[in-house]
């Protein structure tokens, strides 16, 4: 058992056990992102900051991955952890505003202004996806790729994967993508496609940000001729 | 172009690698030691041969820079886009080099010779503008200066030649008895055709495959070879034992003779495990 306090109180808890949990346990509620029930820690959107440490010689760490400590002192909701989140919050919602759920913890969490150059992205990263893919439905169809600026999601060569099984878990999952197939102009949204399974969804052409990885695309049995033709390639190369 | 892949090569650079955890990244110098690149169908056998999937494979392959998913050229061509050198003008050396190759930095021209890029800095920049190319560093180059720097890099391909970064010559080589090449196009070490010969020694009679760099003793067998044998090569045409008549120095164990394109010979030592060898451009 490992003794430590949070904002003030007393928990006893299980070696192994994480800030983010233990402070559930209390009932401090820590907003998240990349974590979920189910998929292993990966602290990747930092939304769980807490701080750490006595006043003065404190830090910030992300409670999703910081296993407790004996005499830890943590704090949930201290001037320096919120204002770091609605930072957090800021960035997220210059880089994908068109989400649901960055806009609901925003409003959640008064955030009022975004100050950055606006962009539509249509992944924030948060690996959410990909450990879906790989830890409970066992494919590893989706990874990342690349790094940097051009880290993406994404299966391996851009084509289709023979090992994913459509079951949609990854789209489920995601943060971002309930409103993915969002034609050509971001701020329309909402693609709807799915909900219509016939007639087909949309043209192919139209899906430039198409970024869900049922593909062919179930509802729109869209097939992506190049891929299907690299695949073919491949069988003739190896001989 | 595609290269042909041989899925007996890419078994044998998984085996290995044992299948040991963590290997990844050394097992993908391998292939692309051997192809120059690393083609997706040889990711894709790795994939299936090993305990790593093909996700694990892209997202390290596409994570480093050292790795390329598209056939690079035979040469290698970058130019140093560091301040130093910029501010001297490196711009208009790349778009000399573009021009001249007629393919944008990143890219491979359409005939297979030459891949170009930029790096940032390499560490001399006095000299600048620089320009790599096949490891050869160019200095104050100018606009003008590309297309003979282009030609010589061309030229060099012929019995010498020196790889990009390895700083070792790739002989081509041929049989001292009926004078036709060694070299086997299908199998590539470093992209570099290997030296494919008949070997034997005690019963065993088989094909040996020698790397063709100069320097490298990597060889590839179709039996394992006991140290300190002495192994006797034929060519695979006329069967002629390829044998000169001096000793090894080292171990005086009779030399092999090989005939190098463009004049002069090579010698290696017959013995498994000793490095002695000689060029001589002489003749
Ligand atoms: S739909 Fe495919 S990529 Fe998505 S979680 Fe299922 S198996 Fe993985
Ligand atoms: S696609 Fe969605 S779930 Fe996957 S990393 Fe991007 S934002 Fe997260
Ligand atoms: S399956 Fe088709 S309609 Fe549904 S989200 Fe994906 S692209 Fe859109
Ligand atoms: S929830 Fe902890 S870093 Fe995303
Ligand atoms: S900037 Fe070109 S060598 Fe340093």
């Amino acid at each position: 058992m490992i003794t430590l306090r949070i904002n003030g109180v007393t928990a006893h808890v299980e070696n192994g056990t994480t800030l983010l949990e233990a402070a559930e346990f209390l009932g401090f509620p820590i907003p998240t992102l990349c974590h979920m029930d189910g998929l292993s820690p990966y602290g990747a959107c930092r939304l769980c900051v807490v701080e750490i440490g006595e006043v003065g010689q404190s830090r910030l760490v992300s409670a999703c991955t910081y296993p407790a400590e004996e005499g830890l002192v943590v704090r949930t909701a201290s001037s320096r952890v919120v204002s770091n989140r609605k930072m957090i919050l800021e960035l997220l919602l210059a880089s994908c505003p068109q989400s649901k759920t960055i806009q609901d913890l925003a409003a959640a969490h008064e955030v009022r202004q975004q100050r950055f150059r606006q962009e539509y992205e249509d992944c924030i990263l948060c690996g959410r996806c990909v450990r879906m893919c790989e830890e409970q439905m066992m494919a590893k169809a989706i990874g990342f790729r690349g790094r940097g600026e051009n880290r993406s999601v994404g299966t391996p060569f851009d084509v289709k994967s023979e090992v994913c099984r459509l079951c949609g878990a990854c789209m489920q999952v995601c943060p971002v993508c309930e409103l993915r197939c969002t034609f050509t102009e971001p701020e329309k949204a909402i693609c709807g496609g799915c909900a219509n399974l016939s007639p087909p969804c949309v043209d192919m052409n139209e899906y430039e940000d198409m970024m869900c990885y049922m593909n062919p695309c179930v509802a729109c049995e869209i097939v992506r001729r190049d891929g299907e033709l690299t695949a073919k390639e491949i069988d003739d190369v190896v001989v | 172009m595609k290269t042909r892949i041989n899925p007996e090569d890419v078994f044998r650079i998984v085996d290995k690698h044992n299948n040991s955890q963590g290997a990844i990244i050394s097992i993908l110098e391998d292939v692309q030691a051997t192809y120059n690149y690393l083609p997706e169908a040889a990711l894709r056998i790795v994939a299936s041969r090993t305990s790593h999937s093909l996700v694990d494979l892209f997202g390290v392959a596409t994570f480093y820079r050292s790795f390329s998913l598209e056939p690079r050229g035979k040469h290698i061509a970058s130019v140093c886009m560091g301040t130093a050198c910029h501010v001297r003008g490196s711009r208009q050396v790349l778009k000399s080099f573009e021009d001249n190759l007629r393919v944008k930095a990143g890219g491979t021209s359409t005939d297979g010779e030459f891949s170009l890029s930029t790096v940032n800095c390499v560490g001399a920049c006095a000299l600048g503008p620089v320009a790599v190319v096949d490891g050869d560093y160019y200095r104050n180059v100018k606009d003008g200066d590309v297309s003979g720097i282009l030609d010589r890099a061309s030229r060099i391909d012929g019995a010498l030649k020196m790889t990009d970064d390895e700083r070792v010559f790739a002989v081509s080589v041929s049989c001292p008895s009926c004078n036709r090449s060694l070299l086997n196009d299908e199998h590539l070490l470093d992209g570099h055709p290997m030296i494919r010969v008949t070997a034997s020694f005690g019963r065993k009679h088989g094909w040996i495959r020698l790397s063709s760099l100069y320097g490298d003793y990597r060889i590839q067998s179709e039996y394992a070879i006991p140290k300190g044998v002495v192994v006797h090569f034929f060519c695979p045409r006329c069967h002629a034992e390829l044998r000169s008549g001096r000793l090894c120095p080292d171990c005086d164990a009779p030399t092999i003779l090989l005939l190098v394109r463009g004049g002069g010979t090579i010698q290696l030592c017959s013995r498994s495990g000793c490095k002695q060898h000689f060029l001589d451009l002489g003749g």
